[in-house]
């Protein structure tokens, strides 16, 4: 085993071991992959030079999948087994999959929950398995060009993506054998590419229009502390919506009937983006079409009549602008700045209509395509701890209000949207039965009064509640949200100190179980390979929990911990360190929950200690002692 | 031990319990104790001082949420000085204040009717929050004027507080009307 190097805390102990670590966007229409090489973070092309990486993902003949520019070309010639904006599905149901399945041409299945399965090549897959093939790609292509394995990733996700949207894009990642460090809202992250931390302080607005989703962010800047105020969007809003417009013009102008296949569909829309693209530069673009029967359509559409087709579309965007304006308490004057992020942004009347909002010039200097995956490249390399003195914070908000399901279908709000993460609230439940043992709460999100309004979260099954008369136990459930946004539940009965165990039935996500199931499937069914990939598992974490702890010790130990104690951690450490080479996964886990047990003192003292430094030089004496 | 789950909000942000807080001192020292113990800062340690350290960033979050909004602050102030609210029970009988209520009411469900719902919801919305500061403005003098829970005066400043919330349970309402409207718009 290696010795261990003393550092700082929050250093590497390593220090001139750099971790490979890589931002990742993660995009309806384009994905990209980002890192920080000699300290200019940049965008990684594949072999051909190419930086994006379009988000389509082909099923071949023999059910093995193509990703990227080759299954581009499948998505006319064979629609049904190329899935293309696969992010729209993302922690979805099968209802909004159909409301929106107008122009989606898959063929869906209903699934174990109400997450809807795409037919591809005679078997069913989900959206975050497609996700997750996109993911293995970008991974691949990190890991040639790094030349090496990649220790962690920032994905990003929109802000507005609500809980179940973003546990699929986690669970996704996993399935491609990525160690998620963080998902960072893609706002917050091309806040960061403009590096809007140096030097600049204020208020500034991120407009982000991608292919398929709408977010606008309120942030505050502060001596490189980026704080989200408030978010706002439409999940269903973007680029792809302007080209589906577009193509319902161009089907009126070609007399093609509405029941035109899913080849003909595809046609239509690209024919409708090339258009689009076509007029952010030039004053009118021709078209020219083949329809199904082999006949031909010629025609041209000017800036101006396009511009009058979006503009409804462009003024849908300008609601959740005055929402998150009013949720931050700013006025659009007060706002100095408005980061421009997402392809859709190059439309010039996006542009002319934003800036007109905000009274303020948009910022568009850097690549709306690539500005937010060099933005998670940045904190990825920061995460990773390469950059030990980078004192860079980002302090995000859940985007939409969490709330439970009351009489009457109604919904009782326990957290607020764009209240700042992590946060955590309880709340406390009673039996209304004698003897009652079990109890199910619904969870949604959303802002509506009604819960079919909201989007449904999950269900969650209270068991081994102690038996009682009626109105006598008190449960009291804490819904924590992590700095990823993502909800996590616990309950306990207080008068008997008893911890009910919860069953989450995700309303559209994948359960441990089946994600477990869909891992064991990717590493060729053998009981062995997974016996391999725990071992790992553990032994990855055992590392980062003696890494951890020695290099703590080396900074505090003799100032916070007594001999007694460290005789006690040592020993524990001692096991542990032992314990890792081996090859029982159980052994392992055993011994770093005694290492846990035996530092736990230490690790609570640790932080109220840094609490400490953090206000050192302020009134101390205001504290209790 | 000082800082730990049981300290309260204003001497985890090391300043004195009072209605009068200076935002931007509140303001830096959240910033410096987040920075201190936010799970970013931990994104390579060990799953137990992660568990921490989200906890810790929580307690932050909360303390300074609470700390920020007049009315939150006002009740905590109270509630540390041992005062309990009965919620739900507490009645109102200021009948100047009822009108209000009633009319402010009023004029929300006719927003929805209006030709241009989201001005008219804009101006409702913009009314509650000048009474908002109105009361505001009454909850400082009547905090300076005593010590909340030793001079008898609690019991006044709870009604502004009561009355504070009325409001804002109202801009929610608008609020969540006006993202109604939104949807229904398509």
């Amino acid at each position: 085993m290696a010795l261990l190097q003393i550092a700082e805390p929050g250093e590497s102990t390593a220090p001139h071991q750099h971790r490979l670590a890589a931002g990742i966007d993660l995009g309806t229409t384009n994905s990209l992959v980002a890192t920080v090489r000699s300290g200019v973070a940049e965008t990684l092309p594949d072999s051909d030079g190419r930086h994006l990486l379009p988000s389509v993902v082909h099923y071949a003949a023999d059910g093995s999948p193509v990703v990227g520019l080759p299954a581009l070309t499948f998505a006319e010639s064979d629609p049904l087994n190329t899935i293309a904006s696969v992010k729209r599905l993302m922690g979805r149901g099968v209802d909004d999959v159909k409301q929106a399945g107008g122009y989606l041409p898959y063929e869906f299945v209903a699934g174990n929950s109400d997450m809807p399965l795409l037919h591809v090549r005679g078997r069913d897959v989900s959206p975050v398995e497609v996700s997750a093939e996109i993911l293995r790609k970008l991974r691949s292509r990190a890991e040639q060009s790094l030349g090496g394995e990649l220790q962690g990733v920032v994905v990003t996700v929109p802000a507005y993506f609500d809980d179940a949207q973003r546990q699929a894009t986690k669970d996704a990642a996993r399935l491609a054998g990525l160690n998620v460090l963080r998902l960072l809202n893609e706002p917050t992250a091309a806040a960061v590419a403009y590096g809007l931390d140096k030097g600049s302080e204020g208020v500034i607005a991120i407009y982000d229009l991608g292919g398929g989703t709408f977010d606008i962010s309120i942030l505050r800047l502060n001596k490189g502390v980026f704080e989200v105020l408030s978010t706002a969007g439409d999940t269903a809003l973007g680029g792809d919506d302007m080209d589906h417009l577009l193509a319902g013009w161009l089907m009126q102008q070609a007399d093609i009937d509405a029941d035109a296949g899913h080849g003909q569909r595809r046609h239509l829309l690209q024919l409708a983006r090339a258009a689009k693209e076509a007029l952010s530069a030039q004053d009118a673009a021709t078209i020219t079409l083949n329809r199904e029967d082999g006949s031909a359509w010629s025609g041209s559409l000017s800036r101006a009549d396009f511009d009058q087709l979006i503009a409804p579309l462009v003024e849908k965007t300008l609601g959740p602008c005055r929402r998150a304006l009013r949720d931050a308490g700013m006025r659009a004057a007060d706002v100095q700045s408005v980061v421009m992020v997402g392809g859709s942004t190059r439309v010039p009347q996006v542009r002319e209509r934003v800036a007109k909002f905000f009274d303020a010039e948009p910022m568009t200097d850097l690549d709306p395509d690539k500005v937010v995956a060099i933005g998670a490249a940045i904190q990825a390399d920061i995460l990773a701890g390469n950059k030990p003195d980078d004192d860079m914070l980002l302090l995000d908000v859940i985007p939409l209000s969490l709330g439970l399901e009351t009489m009457g279908g109604l919904t009782e709000k326990v957290i607020h949207r764009n209240t700042t993460i992590p946060t955590a609230r309880a709340q406390e439940f009673t039996t209304f039965k004698d003897g009652q043992t079990a109890m199910s709460l619904h969870v949604v999100q959303g802002e509506r009064e009604l819960v079919d309004d909201c989007r449904s979260l999950a269900r969650f099954e209270l068991r081994d509640i102690p038996p009682m008369v009626a109105g006598a136990a008190r449960i009291k459930v804490t819904f924590q949200v992590d700095a990823d946004g993502l909800l996590n539940v616990t309950a306990e009965e207080q008068t008997q100190g008893v911890t009910s165990s919860i069953e989450v039935k995700p309303s559209y996500g994948l359960g441990d179980r089946e994600i477990e199931t869909m891992l064991r499937d990717s590493m060729d069914h053998a009981a062995a390979d997974r016996d391999v990939r725990r071992l790992r598992e553990e032994q990855v974490e055992a590392d980062r929990v003696l890494e951890a702890l020695q290099a703590a010790l080396a900074t505090d130990g003799d100032r916070l911990v007594d001999a007694a104690e460290r005789r006690t951690i040592d020993a524990a450490t001692a096991v542990l360190a032992e314990q890792r080479n081996g090859s029982d996964y159980r052994a392992i886990k055993k011994a770093i929950e005694a290492v846990e047990k035996a530092s736990s003192g230490y690790v609570e003292r640790r932080m109220n200690s840094s609490i400490h430094e953090a206000m050192a030089g302020h009134k101390v004496d205001e504290f209790r002692s | 031990m000082a800082a730990d789950l049981s300290t309260t909000h204003f001497e985890l942000f090391g300043l004195p319990p009072s209605f009068d807080v200076d935002m931007e001192q509140l303001d830096s020292r959240y910033r410096e104790l987040q920075r201190a113990v936010h799970p970013d800062r931990f994104a390579n340690a060990s799953d137990q001082e992660r568990r921490i350290s989200m906890q810790r960033a929580t307690q932050i979050n909360e303390g300074y949420q609470v700390l920020k909004d007049s009315l939150r602050r006002g009740r905590y102030l109270l509630e540390l000085g041992g005062y309990r609210f009965d919620d739900g029970q507490q009645t109102n009988n200021d009948v100047e204040f009822l009108m209000e209520q009633m009319e402010l009411r009023e004029s929300l469900g006719e927003a929805r009717e209006a030709d241009d719902a989201f001005a008219a919801l804009g101006k409702v919305m913009d009314r509650i929050a000048r009474d908002n500061e109105r009361l505001t403005g009454i909850l400082q003098r009547q905090f300076a004027a005593g010590d909340p829970c030793g001079d008898g005066c609690s019991d006044c400043i709870a009604e502004t507080l009561t009355k504070m919330q009325f409001f804002q349970k109202l801009q929610e309402e608008a609020m969540e009307l006006e993202i109604t409207l939104e949807d229904e718009m398509g």
